[in-house]
């Protein structure tokens, strides 16, 4: 994909090596559209983290160069900061302090005059369910609450890119949800999104673009139906109902795509030649033959499935610690 | 839009949620309070022979020279435990916060230093209000009271500016003993419990090169009313007091690089 | 039990941050005191021309009282991180447990207690109570640990959080300094004199310093060990009670 003309956020060459030797980011570009959701994807110690710390001036890069809304971040820092919102793996909440407070503190360390500041937080909060708590100290909340009141203090001054480094990981299903419902809000609203996450189906949802790293290095980048669908089509699992069948349903199906091993030990499978579309000329080819199927099921490529493609290894639970 | 947070706003903030954490939690509160009042009570009730001793010439008494270490001790420590407060917020993330929001960075340690200051004063307050009430007397003059308050607030910072650039440096509260003890060991070693003319031995040795020393003769002077070799004592606290915040500050930038 | 005892000790020997407040803060409190307070060996009623002797005692009741904080923090660390749980879960017994902690400590007592022995020894500290004397000072470094120790366990049971029994450290820390601790007491005056005199620790001290400078005298060891026998009475009452309770079944 050909760099986007003045981007959100442009990476060129960056790199970052620790003590020791170990090159967390090694050798990244990218560049993210102004509006759009980037996923950036990758198992653990794939140096998502490190990029982020790096984009939101926490970090700075070894080498190679970084621009967050037309500014560097190495030599203007402070417009960057400006400019940016973070939600980070670490919530960064004073367990001491109420929202109300944290939210006059982020409001008064951006410079936001007070009046702004608490019609913004009266809003932030109403939208994120967090108003009847906003009064208690928060170490009386829960994960998701904390996690909440977090992405309310990185919007608090209406910031032009948001990054959000693995928002979801540890709450429940209905917080992950809602989460994903406001990130999707704020997109529509203009606002730039990078998200990392070691989540698929997060990635996959949410992201207009998809960054895949690993070991500091991008492996894949697009949207998330051109890679999978480059890596191959869907393939196709039927399980005969009476097992001394699977031979004959074997035969039947050479003439709808070449044999495929998904693993499983009672079913027969293909990767279809033609698509989903021939889905209806197969069953009625089954049904014409006799044969019973107990079950019959489609498995579409995943970004599991691009990942193995460009590294040799799973994802989802094949990840580095 | 924003305008840029400057300096001083960012200072504000930092200071002001740091204060409020401190004055709304009593674990913190009651120890930095009760703390001198217990050392006072020691010092000065559990050595008070030591004031009848015949080369002890102390005009005020030994209520008063002790309270003069005391004010040292707790300026000092004021500083010290307001940069664990600091240690604490890096090691847990907080602090991870405070830069990514601020602009200017150099206001969050500056920020620590207010309430460092803050807490000292209200300290000093309460010991210096049950000394009075047990019949210290102070024989400095109102100017001289002043300049006692200036070299105070020199201590306040020195002892911040050290345990801050430590603090920066290893971003944990594991390194309080790094930070506490040359401040512990720089306060006692000094005539904590008698003039300098009554150190015996290697004590005496260490306590003529201790910058602790002058602060602690130039404190006593002045509440005596007699204070000798104050501008060294006023010139070597404002030296140290800049050279810890330029530590301060060259640590900072080291957390910045390490993230 | 021995195993317990033997992880108990090797456990704050083997770590530095224990170990320093445990051996180390003492011996430099000790230097510094010695040094900066021989002035007060001119006043008239002082017992010695050392200060070094008088104030030596003072380092192995700090030793004591740190065994408590030491042993609860390392106590509640177990808690907190589930090792406890997993040794109640064992055939050990209840009394195995609690006993194979206190011989640990007392382990602890006994090692710093040597190490403070040479330390006066080496600085010149005079011990009139001979080699005896080092044996008597060695047994009650290790009982005053144990017995302290036990209230470390009970607060960690108690408690069940090392910030929490760290906590505690200040509060004894202020009834040692109110004690006769820098001054005897005949040597006190006014409401400091009464506070020190009721203040168990005044007797702890001066049971150990008087192996220092007599002896042997029956009426400081027997306030020494009045003291010690009062820890274990009172700490190890409630360490048995809370450990029973932490430990009883469903």
């Amino acid at each position: 994909m050909s760099t986007p003309p003045d981007p959100a956020i442009r990476v060129e060459g960056l790199v970052r090596e620790f003590p020791g030797g170990l090159r967390a980011v090694d050798g990244i570009d990218l560049a993210v559209s102004k509006g759009e959701i980037y996923g950036f994807l990758g198992p653990n110690g794939a140096g998502k983290s490190t990029t982020v710390a790096i984009l939101t001036t926490l970090l700075p890069p070894t080498a190679g160069r970084a621009v967050v809304v037309g500014h560097d971040v190495t030599a203007e820092g402070a417009q960057v900061r400006r400019k940016i919102g973070a939600s980070l793996q670490q919530s960064a909440l004073d367990p001491y302090l109420t929202a109300w407070e944290h939210i006059r503190l982020q409001g008064a360390l951006h410079g936001l005059p007070r009046p702004h500041t608490q019609r913004r937080g009266e809003e932030l909060l109403h939208r994120l369910g967090l108003s009847e708590a906003a009064s208690r100290k928060v170490r009386t909340y829960s994960g998701g609450m904390q996690r909440r009141l977090d992405l309310a203090l990185a919007l608090l001054h209406e910031p032009q890119v948001l990054f959000l480094d693995e928002p979801t990981t540890g709450l429940d299903v209905q917080s992950r949800t809602g989460l994903w419902e406001e990130i999707k809000a704020l997109a529509q609203r203009g606002v730039t999104v990078f998200l990392t996450t070691q989540y698929l189906e997060e990635a996959d949802l949410l992201a207009d673009r998809v960054g895949i790293i690993d070991r500091g290095r991008i492996v894949a980048e697009g949207p998330p139906s051109r890679l999978k669908a480059e890596i191959g089509r869907p393939a196709l699992e039927a399980i005969p109902a009476d097992p001394a069948s699977a031979a004959g349903l074997a035969k039947l199906l050479e003439r709808f795509g070449e044999p495929l091993s998904l693993g499983t030990t009672d079913g027969v499978s293909i990767r279809l030649q033609g698509g989903t579309g021939e889905l209806a000329e197969i069953v009625r080819a089954i049904d014409a033959a006799g044969i019973a199927v107990a079950d019959l099921r489609i498995h579409a490529p995943t970004l599991d499935d691009v990942f193995l493609a460009k590294t040799g290894r799973r994802l989802e639970g094949g990840g580095e610690g | 839009m924003s305008a840029p947070a400057g300096l001083w706003t960012v200072t504000r903030a930092v200071a002001r949620r740091n204060l409020g954490s401190y004055l709304r939690r009593p674990e913190l509160l009651l120890p930095s309070l009760l703390f001198p009042l217990v050392f006072f009570a020691s010092f000065a009730g559990g050595l008070s022979a030591l004031g009848h001793l015949p080369a002890f010439h102390y005009a005020p008494g030994y209520t008063t020279f002790q309270y003069g270490f005391i004010l040292c001790q707790t300026a000092l420590f004021s500083g010290l435990f307001t940069a664990f407060s600091l240690a604490y917020d890096l090691e847990t993330g907080f602090a991870r916060r405070l830069f990514l929001a601020s602009a200017n960075r150099t206001g969050i340690p500056l920020g620590y230093a207010a309430v460092a200051v803050a807490r000292a004063i209200l300290a000093i307050a309460v010991v210096t209000a049950v000394a009075l009430a047990v019949g210290m007397r102070v024989e400095g003059t109102p100017g001289q009271l002043v300049l006692l308050c200036v070299l105070g607030l020199l201590l306040v910072l020195i002892g911040y500016g050290w345990a801050a650039g430590i603090a920066l440096r290893f971003r944990t509260v594991q390194a309080g003993p790094a930070m506490q003890t040359p401040v512990f060991l720089a306060v006692f070693l000094a005539p904590a419990y008698v003039p300098l003319q009554l150190l015996r031995g290697w004590i005496h040795s260490v306590a003529n090169f201790n910058p602790v020393t002058y602060y602690l003769e130039a404190t006593r002077g002045l509440l005596s009313g007699h204070p000798e070799e104050l501008l060294a004592a006023l010139l070597l606290a404002a030296a140290l007091a800049a050279a810890f915040w330029g530590w301060t500050q060259f640590n900072l930038k080291a957390a910045e690089a390490a993230g | 039990m021995l195993t317990i005892a033997l992880r108990a000790f090797l456990k704050t020997v083997r770590q530095p941050f224990q170990l320093f407040p445990l051996i180390f803060f003492p011996a430099i409190l000790l230097a510094i005191n010695a040094s900066g307070l021989t002035a007060a060996t001119e006043l008239r009623g002082f017992p010695t021309h050392s200060y070094l002797t008088f104030a030596i005692a003072v380092a192995y009741v700090q030793g004591a009282l740190f065994a408590l904080v030491n042993a609860g923090t390392n106590l509640a660390e177990d808690i907190e991180s589930g090792f406890f749980t997993r040794l109640a879960l064992t055939p050990l017994s209840r009394a195995a447990l609690l006993g194979g902690l206190l011989i640990g400590i007392a382990a602890v007592g006994v090692l710093q207690s040597l190490v403070y022995l040479l330390i006066g020894a080496v600085a010149g500290a005079h011990l009139h109570g001979g080699l005896p004397g080092a044996f008597l000072l060695l047994g009650l470094g290790a009982f005053a640990s144990a017995g302290f120790g036990a209230g470390g366990i009970a607060a960690a049971l108690l408690l069940r959080s090392g910030e929490a029994v760290q906590g505690l450290f200040p509060l004894f820390f202020v009834l040692l300094i109110l004690s006769s601790a820098n001054l005897p007491r005949n040597l006190l005056h006014g409401w400091f004199h009464t506070v020190a005199t009721y203040n168990p620790f005044s007797y702890l001290i001066e049971g150990f310093r008087a192996v220092y400078l007599s002896g042997f005298p029956a009426g400081p060891l027997l306030g020494a060990v009045a003291v010690i026998a009062g820890t274990w009475l009172l700490f190890g009452s409630a360490a048995v009670a809370l450990l029973w309770r932490s430990l009883r079944p469903g």
